[in-house]
C-alpha cells in the first residue's frame, strides 16, 4: 500500500508545480472533452450495431493472438538478450526495438514487402496458395510487429534485474536449462511477463497505421476498432466518440493491471533480495 | 579418490591443483581475492577455465586442452551442490519444495520427491518451516533450509562457500554443529575465513593465495605450524622466519631466539619460529634479568587493536595481547619502542 505520510522534506519549487499542473491538465482535458460529447441517448445502440460489434469482435480477436505471439516470440527473445553474450549482441537489440519507434505506416510498408503477394517471403507462401496481405492474419501480424518489442524490452529488464544467481543454484541442483527456465526463471520474472503482455495487448489493439498499409479496412475482416473509429468519423461523429469511450475504458484497464503488476513485481524483488 | 582437480585460468592468475578423498572435508582458507570461490565456481562448472582436467568418482567434469577445446560438462551433469554466503532459497516456492527441487529435477515422481524433502528438513530440525516461503524466514533457518536443498539433491561433492558468513553469532555455532553431522563421511570443499570453521569441519586445509596453494596438510599441522604470514594470521599466531643455528634460530630481523624444536633440524635449515600473542609480554625498558630461557625482542608499536578484553600490541614483525591496563600503565602508543619477550618453551621452531 502506499503510505500516506507526508514526506519530512520535499524541496519541489512551486514553478514545478505549476508546469506538472498544466501538463497533468493536457492529458486528461481531452478525455472529458470527449466525455462531453458522448450521445449517452444513442450509446448502447451506437456501440453495438453491426459494424460497431464486428469491429470490437475482431480487435479483441487479433490483439489477443498477437498478445499470445509476442510471449511467444518475445520470451525467448528476451532470454537470449539478457543471458547471452556475442558478437553484434547491441546491434541486434537495437533492432529487434525498433518498432517502438518506427511510425507504424513505415512498418505496415516493410510488412507489404515481406509477406505481400510480391513480397520476400509472400511469393513462397503464394505458391502454396497462402495468401497473407489484407486478410485477418495480416492484421495479427501488423499487431505483433509493432507489440513486440513492449514484451520483449520489460521482460529483459527484469531478467536481468533477477540476476542468475538463482538459476546458477538450481543447474548445481542438477535441473537441466529448459527446468531452469520452466520452474525458476520465469516464475521470477513472471509479474514483469504479466505486465510486458499487458503492455502489447494495448499496443496491438491499438494498432492503425501498419495495420490500414498492410491489411486494409475489410468490415469483419481487417477493419478493427481503431480503423472503425477513424472510418465513423467522417460519416457518424456520435459512433466514433461512442467507440473511443470504450478504447479509454479499456486502455484505464490495462494500465491499471500492468500498474498492480509492476507493483507486485517490486515486491518481490525487495523480498528477494 | 573422489576428486581430481587442476585447473588454470590465466585471466584471474589462478592455477590450482587438488584431490579430495571419499569422505573427507577440506577447507580452503585464503584471503580476499585468492580465488577461492573461482576454485569453487570452476568446480561446479560455472566458470570455464583456460585448460585443467577434473574427474569426480568417475564421472569427468572437463578435460581442456592447452589449445581450448576437449569435454565440458554442464553444472547439472556434474552432480556437485554450491551452498553459498547467502542461502538463495528460491523466493517463489516454499520451504519443503525448495528443498524438493534437486529430487524433481534429476525426475524422481512429486509425492517421492516430497517425502525426500520432508526426511532432510527433519535431518536439519526445520519440518516445522516446511510450508513457509523464505520470506518467512529468518537468515539461520534460511541457511539451514538451504543445507538440506543441497544435499537432497544427492550430491557426490558438496561445495560450501562461506556457509556461516552471513549470519548471526547467536545462530552460526548451530548451523556449524548441524554442518559437522552431515559433512560427516561426505566428500566436501569448504571455503571459509574462520579457523573454528576449519577445525571443526575439515579434515584437511588448503591455503590459497594469489591463485595458487600455498599450504596444505591436516588442519593442525597447518594452522599450528603455518608456513605463511596469512595462515599464521588466520591462525591467530606470531609467525618469525628464520634460519636455525645450534638450539637457536636467527631470524631474518637478526634476533637470536631460543626456542623449542618440533623435531632435530640442521643448522642452516630455514624454519618458521609460531609463538602465541597470549604469551608475550611487553615492557618499556629493556627488561634488566638476563635470563637465557626468555627470548626479548624490541620493535615499534604500529597498531593497536581492542580485542574482546585484550588489547593486541603489534610491531613490524610481533604482536602481543595484553590487558587494557597493562597498555595505560606503559602508556603505549604508535610509534613507542617496546619489548616484546616470550619464554623459550612459548615458542615452537619448525623447519619451512
Amino acid at each position: 500500500m502506499p503510505s500516506r505520510r507526508r514526506p519530512a522534506y520535499a524541496g519541489v519549487p512551486g514553478w514545478v508545480v505549476v508546469v506538472a499542473v498544466v501538463g497533468a491538465a493536457f492529458v486528461v482535458l481531452p478525455l472529458v472533452a470527449m466525455v462531453t460529447r458522448v450521445n449517452w441517448a444513442e450509446f448502447v445502440p451506437l456501440i453495438t450495431s453491426e459494424s460497431s460489434v464486428d469491429a470490437l469482435w475482431l480487435s479483441l480477436r487479433t490483439s489477443l493472438t498477437a498478445t499470445a505471439l509476442c510471449v511467444l516470440l518475445g520470451v525467448p527473445m528476451a532470454v537470449v538478450l539478457a543471458r547471452t553474450d556475442f558478437w553484434g549482441q547491441k546491434i541486434l537489440r537495437s533492432l529487434v526495438l525498433l518498432p517502438l519507434v518506427l511510425p507504424p505506416v513505415v512498418g505496415g510498408i516493410a510488412l507489404l514487402y515481406t509477406f505481400g503477394r510480391r513480397g520476400l517471403l509472400g511469393q513462397s507462401f503464394e505458391a502454396l496458395g497462402v495468401t497473407i496481405a489484407f486478410s485477418t492474419t495480416a492484421v495479427v501480424l501488423a499487431q505483433t510487429f509493432v507489440a513486440l518489442p513492449f514484451l520483449v524490452l520489460s521482460l529483459e529488464g527484469a531478467l536481468r534485474t533477477v540476476g542468475t544467481r538463482y538459476e546458477a543454484v538450481g543447474a548445481t541442483l542438477g535441473a537441466r536449462p529448459t527446468t531452469v527456465l520452466r520452474r525458476i526463471t520465469l516464475p521470477l520474472v513472471l509479474p514483469a511477463l504479466v505486465s510486458g503482455a499487458v503492455l502489447s495487448f494495448a499496443r496491438a489493439l491499438g494498432e492503425f497505421g501498419a495495420t490500414l498499409t498492410f491489411a486494409g479496412s475489410l468490415q469483419g475482416v481487417t477493419r478493427t476498432l481503431p480503423l472503425e473509429i477513424y472510418l465513423q468519423r467522417e460519416t457518424d461523429p456520435d459512433a466514433a466518440v461512442a467507440l473511443s469511450l470504450v478504447l479509454v475504458v479499456v486502455a484505464v484497464i490495462v494500465v491499471a493491471v500492468a500498474h498492480q503488476a509492476g507493483e507486485s513485481n517490486g515486491f518481490r524483488r525487495r523480498a528477494s533480495s | 579418490m573422489t576428486l581430481e582437480f587442476a585447473a588454470v585460468l590465466r585471466s584471474r592468475g589462478f592455477a590450482v591443483q587438488l584431490t579430495v578423498a571419499a569422505g573427507e572435508t577440506v577447507a580452503v582458507l585464503g584471503p580476499n581475492g585468492a580465488g577461492k570461490s573461482t576454485l569453487l565456481g570452476v568446480i561446479a562448472g560455472l566458470i570455464r577455465p583456460d585448460s585443467g582436467r577434473a574427474r569426480l568418482n568417475e564421472r569427468v567434469l572437463f578435460d581442456l586442452g592447452e589449445r581450448g577445446g576437449g569435454r565440458w560438462s554442464r553444472p547439472h551433469q556434474r552432480g556437485v551442490s554450491l551452498l553459498a554466503q547467502d542461502a538463495l532459497l528460491f523466493p517463489h516456492l516454499s520451504a519443503l519444495d525448495n528443498v524438493a527441487f534437486g529430487p524433481r529435477s534429476a525426475g524422481v515422481p512429486r509425492a517421492e520427491s516430497d517425502s525426500r524433502a520432508r526426511a532432510w528438513l527433519e535431518r536439519v530440525d526445520a519440518v516445522d518451516l516446511a510450508g513457509r516461503k523464505p520470506a518467512q524466514l529468518s537468515g539461520g533457518q534460511a541457511q539451514r533450509i538451504a543445507v538440506a536443498r543441497a544435499l537432497a539433491s544427492e550430491p557426490d561433492l558438496l561445495l560450501l562457500d562461506e556457509p556461516m558468513a552471513a549470519l548471526d553469532v547467536s545462530v552460526a555455532p548451530a548451523l556449524r554443529r548441524m554442518l559437522r553431522d552431515v559433512l560427516r563421511d561426505r566428500s566436501a570443499i569448504i571455503v571459509t575465513h574462520d579457523v573454528l570453521d576449519a577445525f571443526t569441519l575439515a579434515d584437511r586445509v588448503v591455503v590459497l593465495e594469489g591463485g595458487r596453494i600455498v599450504d596444505a596438510g591436516p588442519t593442525r599441522h597447518v594452522l599450528e605450524r603455518p608456513s605463511t604470514t596469512f595462515a599464521a594470521g588466520l591462525a591467530g599466531l606470531n609467525r618469525l622466519a628464520g634460519t636455525a643455528d645450534t638450539e637457536s634460530v636467527v631470524t631474518d630481523a637478526g634476533d637470536r631466539l631460543r626456542v623449542r624444536f618440533t623435531e632435530p633440524v640442521a643448522p642452516g635449515v630455514r624454519v618458521a619460529v609460531a609463538v602465541r600473542p597470549a604469551l608475550v609480554a611487553i615492557a618499556v625498558e629493556a627488561p634488566a634479568s638476563d635470563d637465557p630461557a626468555t627470548n626479548v625482542v624490541a620493535g615499534h608499536v604500529i597498531d593497536l587493536e581492542t580485542r574482546g578484553d585484550l588489547v593486541r600490541v603489534r610491531s613490524g614483525t610481533l604482536a602481543a595481547d595484553v590487558t587494557p591496563g597493562r597498555v595505560a600503565d606503559l602508556d603505549v602508543a604508535l610509534g613507542t619502542e617496546v619489548w616484546f619477550s616470550f619464554r623459550a618453551e612459548d615458542a615452537l621452531a619448525y623447519p619451512q
